[in-house]
């Protein structure tokens, strides 16, 4: 066994556990925090793959911002869980129901899952040789110069999902009162403000 | 040698530069909490720590001392386990960047790749202590100060980001060696960073000074509305950790402006040798500027620190990495931006 086997075997023992410790802990804020370690490990994992540019990313994107604001919201509920559970043996029965449907069908499109010829030929080709370029390099080359267009056009449709996303909760409230940033900083100080020389021992 | 090559000899080796660094770390820290509270002493004409020690030096270490030994509160209700993680976290992330910064040549404790996205990483998960502690505090202050804490530093973090992609894009690396090494043009000072990318300088600072929680935006733990934000029901060494993570990170910050913008350690002036000593230099300096902000300006108010944020910082780094990109594409002024091309 070397380090790097032991560093796998410790980062999916974890990642798996973080998993499962996200859908068995009584408390949401508890659950998010798991999902950070698994995040977390799975960045590790990524790294030993020798994917590190992904791994960061995953850590600043995923940790970084996405898992925060997910704590952001979670913080603010009060939900009552044991309550909740209650509740749950009576939805039980459908639930499993829905949960057989879906393993089958996973299993149905597993079992009927064929690569196209030339399939593995395709998928080894974009990455060049790890020892000559990073993998930086290689995914900035392969973004930004091969598959630009399709690239831009992601982005066009997150700009699309960002706009619509502020028109459907866009609205102005008028019975609230609103700081005037450009009103205040146009402020004369000397309407505001008077200036004192206040001598030693006198006071005003 | 031959130790040194096995597989254990590695370790011992490692163990002992992270030691090493760890030991820089902690002894820059001391100095810098009495320097900080001196030149903001010195700001407001009184005689700051002077007590403990030749010239008060020592007052930190007695400071450290009297927080380890108080007895550890812990107030009814919280969640334990969340409640002692967070100091631990804040603490131990802060430290965590410095195993990617170089201080000279060769000078790294891991020489990686990506070192840039490492610390940004490693500098954005820092919000998770505030956060953790705020919430597991189980009071309505302390959770005040981490949602408006939460808030700040991920509206920083991008417009820090966007900052840092600007100096990738010039030197065409990830990593610290290569971005200085790109500053090293035969000019001394004027080759480095701080000219070409001179507006962004200006708002890596800010930035910076918002992330790390300091003074003019140190709304997290305003203590005229929020007694001490997220530390309020932390007392003893989980305190101690939270404080000693902030000033970690101040200080990682100073590094980062040093290396991106300022030229690690290279000399200033061409014919002085390069060298370490310029690299804790300059830090200190960067250091003295954010007490020198902390004495002088005074607070923001919330809305007006997320208005600068997402309003005036994100666009203009924004519109930075796309000039930048064109400037360093079409080679303007020759090698000005476009370091990469030197070879470098």
């Amino acid at each position: 066994m070397t380090v790097a086997d032991l560093a796998f075997y410790a980062f999916s023992t974890v990642t798996v556990a973080a998993a499962l410790m996200v859908t068995l802990s009584r408390n949401p804020v508890h659950s998010v925090l798991w999902l950070i370690l698994t995040f977390l490990s799975a960045a590790g994992l990524f790294v030993l793959l020798g994917a590190e540019f992904v791994a960061m990313l995953l850590i600043i994107v995923y940790v970084g911002a996405v898992a925060v604001l997910f704590l952001f919201v979670v913080m603010m509920l009060d939900v009552d869980f044991a309550e909740l559970k209650s509740e749950m043996a009576k939805y039980m029965p459908i639930g499993l129901l829905v949960a057989v449907i879906l393993l089958i069908q996973l299993a149905f499109g597993l079992g009927a899952w064929v690569s196209a010829d030339g399939a593995m030929g395709l998928h080894q080709a974009p990455t060049p040789d790890a020892n000559q370029i990073d993998n930086t390099r290689a995914l900035g080359l392969l973004l930004y110069d091969k598959y630009l267009y399709l690239f831009q056009l992601a982005g066009l449709i997150l700009l699309v999902a960002m706009i619509g996303a502020i028109v459907l909760t866009l609205r102005h409230r008028r019975d609230i009162k609103r700081q005037n940033v450009l009103h205040q900083m146009w402020r004369d100080p000397a309407k505001a403000l008077e200036m004192v020389d206040v001598k030693p021992g006198q006071g005003l | 040698m031959g130790f040194f090559a096995t597989g254990l000899g590695t370790a011992v080796l490692l163990i002992a530069q992270s030691l090493l660094i760890v030991a820089f770390v902690m002894i820059s820290l001391l100095f810098l909490v009495y320097g900080d509270r001196k030149i903001w002493a010195a700001v407001q004409m009184r005689r700051g720590p002077n007590v403990v020690g030749p010239f008060g030096l020592l007052q930190t270490v007695a400071d450290a001392l009297k927080y380890v030994v108080k007895e550890i509160v812990v107030p009814a209700g919280v969640d334990r386990p969340v409640f002692f993680l967070a100091p631990l976290l804040s603490f131990v992330l802060a430290i965590l960047a410095w195993a990617v910064l170089p201080f000279s040549p060769g000078w790294i404790l891991a020489d990686i790749n990506v070192a840039v996205l490492f610390v940004f990483a490693a500098s954005s998960l820092e919000v998770y202590g505030v956060i953790m502690g705020g919430w597991a505090s189980n009071s309505k202050y302390a959770f005040l100060g981490s949602l408006r804490s939460a808030a700040q530093m991920i509206s920083y973090e991008v417009s820090l980001g966007l900052i840092i992609i600007g100096v990738i894009l010039s030197t065409g690396s990830l990593s610290f060696g290569a971005i200085v090494e790109a500053q090293n043009t035969g000019y001394g000072l004027l080759g480095w960073y701080w000219l070409p990318h001179l507006p962004m300088v200006v708002l890596f600072f800010i930035s910076a000074l918002a992330e790390t929680n300091r003074p003019p935006f140190d709304l997290p733990e305003a203590e005229s509305e929020l007694v001490a934000g997220f530390m309020v029901e932390y007392s003893s060494t989980p305190y101690l950790l939270f404080m000693a993570g902030e000033y970690i990170a101040i200080f990682l910050m100073c590094a980062l402006i040093t290396l991106l913008f300022f030229g690690g350690w290279l000399s200033p002036i061409p014919g002085i040798p390069d060298g370490v000593l310029w690299m804790v230099a300059k830090m200190w300096v960067w250091f003295f500027m954010f007490a020198m902000v902390k004495a002088i300006v005074p607070r923001y108010r919330y809305d007006q620190l997320m208005r600068i944020g997402w309003k005036v910082f994100l666009p203009m780094s924004l519109a930075w990495v796309v000039l930048v990109a064109f400037l360093a594409k079409f080679e303007i002024l020759g090698h000005f931006w476009a370091r990469y091309a030197m070879g470098g």
